[in-house]
């Protein structure tokens, strides 16, 4: 049977509630198993040793010393990874990165790795690995490595996207473009230009587990990777690839997540744990310390963007442009291309122009970082956003709305856009009492929209219906923050059974068909869909079963409420059939009861929102404190409002730590100082007020309940909203993220200078 | 290095162990006595997911040497329900969804408990304060603080 995706409105019994999750005992008792948290009889632990170096070339390595010391079982370095990639660049970029093979290209990159009976004999095995390196100009900052005098990382490396394509080896590894219209006559049409450069700096996705993993490879050649992932059929697709080990043979458990926002979607070690158990012979355990984290596991770009809009008097944009820098790591990506497609996607433009250049430079490999990209753009051009209003003199809310982007509106990245919540959420703001609320001394308020795509992908979902009539539910998207409750609420609401009747786990590799990972906002849109479309499938069973059971033509029973009904006055008044007692007598009407789905989840519906922040200012100290937060987002449908509004506030809680604290810091050296919680500060309890959530519901037409993702959005704004709060405050437009005191302090020591 | 014999309370319970000199309460807790709900998310004391109670104190057990819980009385999340009755922190966590993935949650009940234990009415700016040394990248702490806040009023018997 076919699965009809199309959204159709419906009274929600079961959607819409919020019951206990079904992991909260075991995770308030200490009881739920993390990445860490799991061990195999024999198990051996293993360290990485670390390049020092910003870049480097491994002139040789010398691991006799280390594989002769007793208790240590293993040593690995590149050699023991062998390229097997062929040619792809993605997958060569994450070997690289595993295990550094003829150059070190940042301060922590992996250059061996040593398995020991305990941490002890581990770490002391490090010291004798003998590394000798040839130090290699480096270059940090993303401006200075597209300079011509900048040391190139890669001299395989030549722009892409340029017409005629260069002769030169280049840091800038790609160039993308997107837009439409004309924006030179778009611009001689303005009465009103903004145009300026703004910076971010570099950030950590902060998640509190570090990453970990067990893995066990076994003379049989299969093996087991127990791991904290956002994907784990994407690991073991990675981990098969880079060890050549065919798909079936490696099993892939997620274990719970401690945190990930996008930085567990890629394979740091694990491949480096695998071949360490396989030269052993023996399982082994692999855990970073928080260091490692910093130092090795993705931050996101660092980034430079110029933007330029130009307007009429009467607010309506004429043309807008931003040329966009994001420093990608050693590695060349898409991040800056990320960036371009989503800069102005809230807005309904007719002369538009982005341009992305990826930047390599001697940092860790950027990872994505909950809607990857788009936070710093939205950055620069709400930032121009409120400029231009404040020019114009018209009210920042309203200049958005004039603009704003509608169903029928052909987005800055090419597709038209169906229903959309961008312009309910301006509405929203504007009618917010947050908005209208007195200020006081020293204060500022600012407010800031957000677009992100959101993504689908192949989704895989088990419902078995259970002799009690209990349902279980398998699944194969990691549980990041509340999936399996909200998950349990859409099978409890299509069966038409109790909440409390729906167990949802989360299958391993083995198990279940594969399933893309818990990214692009996809955990709970694409496996409800998959899960909606495992319980019609089960249904159509149980109608067929109830048939048998009353004896009468399958055609003639049809689902209502949880429950089978015989159709039309042929079959007199018989009591509809429960789920449960359809189960029941499953034995005897043809075996168990499931109900299964595969499919791609197309028509992940675009995600909007509007964020509004009162800061308070210190002109003494350049300090300044979140007063007030308002999150404004549109989540289609909200399957438990309780989880959505926790995306909501922990979303805008990593933007304001982004904001106003948080950046790596580089010393001369190309080493990273501040590669630990005490000196990298993220947003701690007394930092923060109650941050406010308005969930607004344009249902998805691609979806049967109308959900979208929700879980990225929310960190899109928060940069923009704050700079605007903290410009107002001081008097002075603020251009670099994170807005610190000292750049505060800097900014009202220049404003008074001039 | 020769291990050292420590007697010590974990949970109201007679334990004892041997560790190394260097070893930490926290690997003491995972590695010796299979107390894996104490988490380690820095090593360094500036996370606060491995909170434990001693002697009426929290503490960052990572930075609490295995050796120094010589006759002391260790509390850990594992102790936190009787049985199978939640502490009303506890569920009010589970209630308020004032928790995401559940990583710092163990940290943060100990952190709130011994708050609560010497403070039963504390204001959202004591407890905003009291719980700075825990760090959750997950909620943006405003399902925290409102579950401590309901447990309090609950365990002072008012009525919800």
């Amino acid at each position: 049977m076919s699965f009809d995706s199309a959204y159709q409105s419906r009274k929600f019994n079961s959607v819409g509630t919020r019951p206990l999750r079904p992991d909260g005992v075991d995770k308030v008792t200490g009881r739920a198993r993390y990445g860490a948290d799991f061990n195999m009889p024999g198990q051996l632990v293993a360290r990485v040793l670390r390049s020092p170096h910003a870049h480097a070339r491994i002139k040789s390595i010398d691991t006799t010393r280390a594989a002769s010391l007793k208790g240590v079982k293993a040593v690995v370095t590149a050699a023991d990874l062998p390229d097997l990639t062929d040619g792809d660049a993605s997958l060569f970029a994450i070997l690289d990165n595993c295990m550094a093979r003829t150059k070190a290209m940042y301060d922590g990159h992996a250059v061996a790795a040593v398995a020991a009976i305990d941490e002890k004999t581990a770490k002391a095995a490090l010291k004798l690995i003998a590394v000798d390196y040839e130090v290699l100009p480096h270059v940090v900052d993303v401006d200075e490595a597209t300079r011509p005098e900048a040391p190139v990382l890669n001299e395989t490396v030549f722009t892409q996207g340029v017409e005629p394509a260069p002769t030169t080896p280049s840091n800038v590894a790609n160039r993308s473009e997107f837009g439409h219209g004309d924006i030179a006559a778009g611009f001689a049409q303005a009465d009103v230009i903004v145009e300026r450069s703004y910076k971010t700096e570099q950030t950590h996705q902060g998640y509190i587990e570090p990453h970990a993993c067990v893995a066990n490879c076994s003379p049989d050649g299969t093996a087991d990777l127990w791991v904290c992932t956002q994907g784990h059929f994407v690991f073991r697709q990675t981990c098969s690839d880079l060890l050549g080990l065919e798909v079936s043979k490696l099993r892939v458990t997620s274990s719970e997540i401690g945190g990930g926002f996008g930085g567990k979607t890629h394979v740091w070690a694990e491949p480096v744990a695998l071949a360490l158990s396989r030269k052993a012979g023996r399982p082994v355990k692999l855990v970073m310390s928080r260091a490692e984290v910093f130092r090795a596991s993705g931050p996101t770009s660092a980034t430079s963007i110029d933007v330029k809009i130009g307007a009429g008097k009467d607010g309506t944009i004429t043309a807008a442009s931003a040329t966009l820098r994001y420093s990608n790591g050693p590695y060349a990506d898409m991040w800056a291309e990320l960036g371009a497609m989503t800069s102005f996607a809230c807005y309904d433009l007719e002369n538009v122009k982005t341009v992305g250049l990826e930047v390599l430079v001697n940092r860790p490999k950027v990872a994505a970082y909950r809607a990857p990209s788009a936070p710093m753009a939205a950055f620069a051009v709400e930032s121009a956003m409120d400029e231009l209003a404040a020019k114009i003199g018209m009210d920042a809310v309203d200049l958005r709305i004039k603009n704003v982007a509608k169903e029928g509106s052909r987005s800055s990245y090419g597709p038209v856009y169906g229903p959309i919540g961008i312009g309910p959420t301006l509405e929203a703001a504007k009618a917010h009492p947050h908005m209208s609320a007195p200020l006081r001394k020293n204060q500022g308020r600012g407010m800031a929209c957000g677009f992100w795509f959101n993504f689908g992908g192949q989704t895989c979902t088990d419902l078995n219906v259970n002799a009690d009539g209990t349902v279980s539910l398998a699944v194969g998207t990691v549980d990041v923050g509340g999936s399996r409750a909200s998950l349990s609420l859409i099978a409890a609401e299509e069966l038409g059974i109790p909440y409390e009747d729906v167990k949802a786990v989360v299958s391993d590799t083995a198990t279940l068909g594969y399933n893309d990972m818990t990214d692009g906002s996809r955990g709970t849109f694409s496996t409800s869909m998959a899960t909606i479309s495992a319980a019609r499938n089960a249904i159509e069973v149980m109608r067929k079963r109830a048939a048998l059971m009353w004896e009468i033509p399958p055609e003639d029973v049809y689902w209502e409420d949880g429950h089978a009904h015989a159709a039309g006055t042929r079959h007199g008044n018989r009591a509809p059939l429960s789920v449960k007692e359809i189960a029941a007598e499953a034995a005897n009407t043809g075996g168990p009861v499931a109900g299964h789905s595969e499919l791609v989840a197309d028509g992940a519906g675009v995600s909007f929102a509007t964020h509004i922040c009162d800061i308070e200012v210190d002109p003494e100290t350049g300090s300044s404190r979140v007063v007030r937060y308002t999150v404004i987002q549109d989540a289609g449908k909200a399957v438990h409002p309780a989880y959505v509004e926790g995306q909501y506030q922990g979303g805008a809680a990593q933007g304001i730590g982004w904001a106003l604290n948080e950046e790596y810091i580089y010393g001369e050296d190309g080493r990273l100082q501040n590669p630990g919680f005490l000196d990298y500060r993220i947003p701690v309890c007394s930092d923060l007020p109650m941050i406010d959530t308005q969930i607004l519901e344009i249902p998805n037409p691609n979806h049967p309940y109308g959900v979208r993702g929700v879980g990225e959005t929310s960190i899109v704004p928060p940069l923009a909203a704050i700079a605007n709060a903290v410009s107002k405050a001081v008097g002075v437009r603020m251009t670099h993220i994170p807005i610190s005191p000292p750049r505060i302090l800097a900014a009202l020591s220049d404003d008074k200078g001039s | 290095m020769s291990s050292i014999a420590v007697s010590t309370t974990i949970n109201d319970d007679d334990v004892e162990f041997l560790c190394q000199p260097d070893e930490t309460l926290l690997d003491v807790l995972r590695n010796r006595l299979g107390l894996m709900g104490s988490k380690e998310g820095c090593g360094t004391g500036d996370c606060g997911a491995c909170s434990t109670i001693m002697d009426g104190r929290v503490v960052c057990s990572c930075l609490v040497l295995g050796a120094e819980a010589q006759g002391r009385k260790i509390e850990t999340i594992e102790g936190m329900a009787q049985g199978s009755d939640l502490h009303p922190l506890q569920t009010k966590f589970i209630e308020h969804a004032a928790l995401q993935c559940g990583i710092c949650t163990p940290g943060f009940l100990i952190a709130a408990k011994a708050l609560l234990d010497r403070n039963p009415d504390p204001t959202e700016t004591e407890i905003r304060f009291w719980l700075a040394g825990n760090l959750c990248r997950c909620t943006g702490y405003d399902k925290i603080v409102r579950a401590v806040q309901d447990a309090a009023a609950e365990m002072r018997g008012e009525p919800a």
